[in-house]
């Protein structure tokens, strides 16, 4: 089923001055997939974002959810239910003081009875592999365990699309890695639909598909390798490869015979099996 | 101003059941014209070692000595202190305030140097703008609220370094940028790096832009310095920063996969050296073939 489908879609957050922040995005995202969004600091991934849980309603165009569309305010409480969103920073979207609370408020928010509101959290700690935290105070936990409980927030309403908004840029390198390996899980074993934001190529490379943003459009869509293989046009849009990729691209033009590895284990592997070829 | 720290302790709410001390005896001597990399895991002391080399922390334990100012001593001038060490915090643009960017650049100098005259500071602020990338005539009477991403890091940073700080210490400078916003950043600490700016000191979980960027680090673990040295040497002690659960770069990574086959290189864990070496290597097994 489709997940999501973006119709000629655009956005300017000043209506008349002709300058849009997403400009002319179609785009289909099918139920299950892991969808990494690329593209510089202002390229329109987080407006295009929002506007797949109506937290932005297109200037033009239609954004359709789960056969919904955004615009029409009927849709608006079920879409959210659908599409949850975590955002870059875990300070801000943290609304209790105690982990469980913080967990129960979007089921609150929906009205469901005390007793499901119970299970909810238990099942979504779980997910995040957060349930020895639950009666933990959020503020003393580390940026990665903030934004698993900010997962575990969104997931308590069971939605369906998982958006993550540059969810991992303030992480360091272990928090990022608990992330990623939360949302990979709840991609593969739930079949939960996921469109991760990122600036961190390597993070793409764990997508099923990446789409490339350019001053509002979408530039590239493919696989992560496919798209990591045309480093000009990466260059172009200001993105890099990743640096496994970079060093191998940088061998094959001093005349090895090498190309292709995106991970440093790739890359030792080829290195390897040209030099001893050599 | 050379950085002296031996023994430095440091805890938070002492005397109190959530007292947690954060520094354990931090022994680190940054010298003048370094480009310092400080590399260590969230709560590993690294944000309180740098607080307490502006006097944001006030030293509680240990000897600390930042050029001519002894902050072990109480009677150290913290402004004139404060005025030669410039600190961009993470994400500085959170700390823009002002209605225009010009003023939120000129707020520092106002503070740091009362002497200057208007005029006098209207040019530093544009000197300080320039240096970062940003023209000074289109931006100056902007809200900086409406910058974008990238922009507004910048302005953050030419409010900082408006005064032209000795040292300038920086936390995670280039978290959450795009690549070339990342390189960007990193270009422009290079471009001031060596001026009026002497020392430059970063924080990054990147471990590839310490490997790129640093004349010497130091891994901070569990509130003590563990490692201090060039980027070369801390990253061939590969194994003992995985053991502390500290990422290495790729460069590493690889490199370290193609030692256990056999393959040494002598590598600085440069992108540019790597490339060096194994086409090197690659040369002189094809020419050994050839023979």
């Amino acid at each position: 089923m489709e997940a999501v489908r973006l119709e000629n879609v655009k956005f300017a957050y000043r209506e008349g001055e002709g300058s849009y922040a997403v400009n002319g995005v179609t785009l289909s995202v099918e139920e299950g997939e892991f969808v990494a969004v690329l593209g510089r600091n202002g390229s329109g991934k987080s407006t295009l974002a929002k506007m797949i849980n109506a937290l932005l309603i297109p200037t033009e165009g239609r954004a359709i959810v789960f056969g919904l569309d955004t615009a029409d305010e009927k849709n608006t409480f079920e879409i959210r239910k659908s599409a949850g969103m975590v955002f870059q920073n875990p300070d801000n979207q943290t609304v209790a003081s105690i982990v469980e609370d913080d967990v129960a408020f979007g089921p609150e928010n929906i009205g469901l009875p005390r007793e499901e509101i119970g299970r909810r959290i238990g099942f979504a700690l779980d997910a995040v592999g957060m349930s020895a935290f639950r009666s933990a105070t959020p503020s003393r936990l580390s940026g990665g365990q903030k934004q698993r409980i900010a997962i575990a927030g969104v997931l308590a309403v069971l939605p369906k699309i998982m958006i993550l908004d540059e969810s991992t840029a303030m992480l360091d390198p272990k928090g990022r890695r608990e992330v990623m390996d939360v949302v990979k899980k709840l991609n593969k074993e739930r079949g939960m639909t996921v469109i991760f934001i990122t600036h961190f190529m390597d993070e793409a490379l764990e997508a099923d598909r990446a789409v490339v943003m350019h001053r509002g459009e979408t530039v590239m869509d493919g696989t992560p390798r496919e798209i990591f293989s045309r480093s000009d046009e990466l260059e172009m849009y200001g993105l890099a490869l990743p640096r496994a990729a970079y060093i191998s691209k940088k061998l094959a033009e001093g005349g090895m015979p090498v190309g292709g590895a995106f991970r440093a284990e790739d890359l030792a592997e080829e290195i390897c099996a040209s030099l001893q070829k050599a | 101003m050379r950085i002296v720290a031996k023994g430095l302790t440091y805890t938070y709410n002492p005397r109190s059941p959530f007292a947690v001390q954060a520094l354990k005896g931090v022994d680190i001597t940054i010298e003048e014209g370094e480009f310092f990399g400080i590399i260590g895991h969230t709560g590993s002391g690294k944000s309180t070692f740098l607080q307490h080399l502006n006097a944001l922390v006030r030293l509680t334990g240990g000897y600390l000595k930042v050029g001519e100012y002894d902050l072990s001593s109480k009677k150290c001038d913290v402004l004139g202190l404060r005025a030669k060490v410039g600190m961009v915090f993470q994400y500085p643009e959170y700390q823009l305030f002002a209605e225009t960017v010009e003023k939120d650049v000129m707020f520092g100098l106002k503070n740091f140097c009362r002497d200057m005259g208007e005029e006098e500071m209207r040019s530093a602020v544009r000197e300080a703008l320039e240096t970062v990338g940003l023209d000074y005539e289109e931006v100056r009477d902007r809200s900086p609220f409406e910058l974008s991403g990238g922009q507004k890091r910048r302005a953050a940073i030419a409010g900082v370094i408006v005064t032209k700080p000795e040292v300038l210490i920086l936390d995670e400078p280039a978290a959450g940028l795009d690549p070339l916003g990342k390189k960007e950043i990193m270009q422009l600490l290079h471009g001031i790096h060596g001026g009026w700016c002497k020392t430059v000191v970063i924080v990054s979980h990147d471990m590839d832009e310490i490997a790129e960027n640093c004349t010497r680090a130091a891994v901070f673990s569990e509130g003590k310095v563990v490692m201090e040295d060039t980027p070369a040497a801390i990253f061939a002690r590969s194994d003992e920063l995985l053991l502390l659960g500290l990422d290495i770069p790729v460069t590493a990574k690889c490199a370290r996969i193609l030692k256990e086959r056999g393959i040494a290189l002598d590598t600085d864990f440069t992108s540019d050296d790597l490339i060096r070496k194994v086409l090197a290597a690659y040369a002189a097994r094809k020419e050994g073939r050839g023979c």
